[in-house]
């Protein structure tokens, strides 16, 4: 078979709409696991030693298996576990925050105890409550530190949706293979779902540096 | 009146004991000049006034309130009892008159007009108005720790707690800062000093405590104990400073 580069348009708005759905798992999942990894950070550098536990536990059962296995587990055992139905989509979003959310939490934690204690003390010494110290003072400092660690971790998730194709989730990759199972075009498809995939991860990356250079680095 | 008072206060890191049954009485007024050898609990003794360390024995009153009183009271005595660090620990992110602004308007409650307005009289007084938009980053040592000084008068506190706040910067560095103390003393500020300025000691201070393993070795007027220490080690130490 000739290679036909024309076919990729012929696929381009089922290969769009995979994209999509690549990218609303991506962002529903990144929003809840920052919202999870920094909970579980805070409580990893701030909490007493049973926040402190729970938040290990959760951190290192997440690193320490595979993205594919805590997504099967969310869609098929958790059912029988639990009696709780979940359908491909959430059981996705839901594997995205919990997994991005144990990275973050890991980040989040390193971002924050590398701020100098002197600062925090400075702090309490004028007489702020601790909580107002990490919310005024370390929390931005912080963030500055965060962005670029997160920025990895943003671009890795997105591309861990494409593993979701083992429970059948119709985001990119698993579009691309749909399409190549009825027409066989290997070459074009695949070449076209690797620059969507680059489209994305390189708009990513972009965003990112723009916000890195439009604040200081402290 | 005492505004500080240790009653028999001590400070243990684990096995180490750091203060032993410290009893001592400060006056509101008095500059009190602490020396001592490294590792005699200087800093610690400084840090346990204001509660970043906290004490293990006997109890420690500021301002007729305990520091082992719990968190609130604790905020208290710390909006009553300033610090200025070493290390300055200026916030980064914040120019020299938002660190000064900082500690009225979030721990004071003014607005940020009248924090403003308090932190640009500060600046003003420790000399560096014109420096007021300038981040930390692009002050010299002598005058991040003038900021700083400014930072915890903001507070308005009665006392102020200074840990070498000259041992960081180059000696032609050092007199600014030392200027701004001595002015401080003079408008009658309450302050308790660590430092190895021998000469800010006897110019300034009313007080001068040496101390040796977590306790108070020597107490007494400045002048006098460092002309004739009344004890060798306090010598020797001296001599090590000079
Ligand atoms: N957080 C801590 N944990 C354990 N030990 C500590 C801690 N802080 C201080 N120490 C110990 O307590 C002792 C007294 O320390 P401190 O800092 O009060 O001494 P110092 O007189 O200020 O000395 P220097 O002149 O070197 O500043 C030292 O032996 C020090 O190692
Ligand atoms: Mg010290």
């Amino acid at each position: 078979m000739e290679t036909d580069w024309s076919v990729i348009f012929d696929y381009l708005p089922a290969l769009l709409a995979g994209a999509k759905t690549t990218v609303y798992i991506t962002i529903l999942g990144l929003v809840g696991g920052m919202v999870l990894g920094t909970l579980a950070g805070l409580m990893r550098a701030y909490g007493g030693w049973l926040l402190n536990a729970i938040a290990f536990v959760y951190i290192e059962a997440i690193r320490g298996t595979p993205i594919v296995v805590q997504v099967m587990f969310l869609y098929f055992a958790l059912p029988v576990l639990a009696d709780i139905r979940i359908d491909p989509m959430s059981a996705a979003i839901l594997a995205i925050v919990v997994n991005a959310g144990a990275y973050i939490a890991e980040i989040v934690r390193g971002a924050f105890l590398s701020i100098s204690k002197g600062l925090t003390e400075a702090g309490l010494a004028i007489g702020l409550p601790h909580w107002k110290v990490l919310l005024y003072i370390v929390g931005p400092l912080a963030f500055r530190r965060l962005i670029p660690p997160l920025g990895n971790q943003f671009i890795v998730s997105l591309k861990d949706t494409s593993l979701f194709i083992v429970i059948g989730v119709g985001e990119l990759t698993r579009t691309g293979q749909e399409i190549m199972a009825s027409n066989f075009r290997a070459v074009e498809i695949w070449t076209a779902v690797a620059i969507i995939y680059l489209i994305m991860t390189g708009t990513l990356t972009l965003i990112l540096r723009v916000t890195e250079k439009r604040m200081r680095i402290l | 009146m005492s505004i500080i008072e240790f009653r028999q206060t001590s400070k243990h890191f684990g096995p180490l004991k750091v203060l032993d049954h410290v009893d001592l009485s400060i006056d509101e007024g008095q500059v009190v000049v602490l020396i001592g050898p490294s590792g005699s609990g200087k800093s610690t003794l400084l840090r346990c006034i204001n509660g970043l360390e906290t004490i293990t024995g006997g109890d420690l009153i500021v301002d007729g309130l305990s520091v082992t009183g719990g968190k609130k009271q604790l905020r208290e005595i710390r909006r009553e009892a300033g610090m200025v660090f070493q290390q300055f620990n200026l916030f980064p992110q914040l120019t020299a008159l938002e660190n000064v602004a900082f500690g009225p308007r979030k721990v004071r409650k003014l607005s940020k007009e009248q924090a403003e307005e308090v932190a640009i009289d500060l600046l003003d007084k420790v000399g560096l108005a014109e420096k007021a938009g300038h981040y930390p980053a692009e002050l010299s040592g002598g005058q991040q720790q003038r900021v700083a000084i400014a930072r915890a008068l903001a507070v308005k506190p009665k006392v102020m707690l200074f840990d070498e706040p000259t041992s960081a910067l180059d000696p032609e560095l050092k007199q600014e800062v030392l200027n701004v103390m001595r002015q401080l003393a003079t408008e009658g500020m309450t302050m308790v000093v660590v430092t190895h300025e021998m000469s800010f000691a006897k110019q300034v201070g009313t007080r001068l405590i040496f101390m040796e393993h977590g306790k108070i070795a020597v107490d007494g007027h400045p002048r006098e104990v460092i002309d004739t220490p009344p004890n060798d080690r306090m010598k020797d130490f001296l001599q090590h400073v000079e």
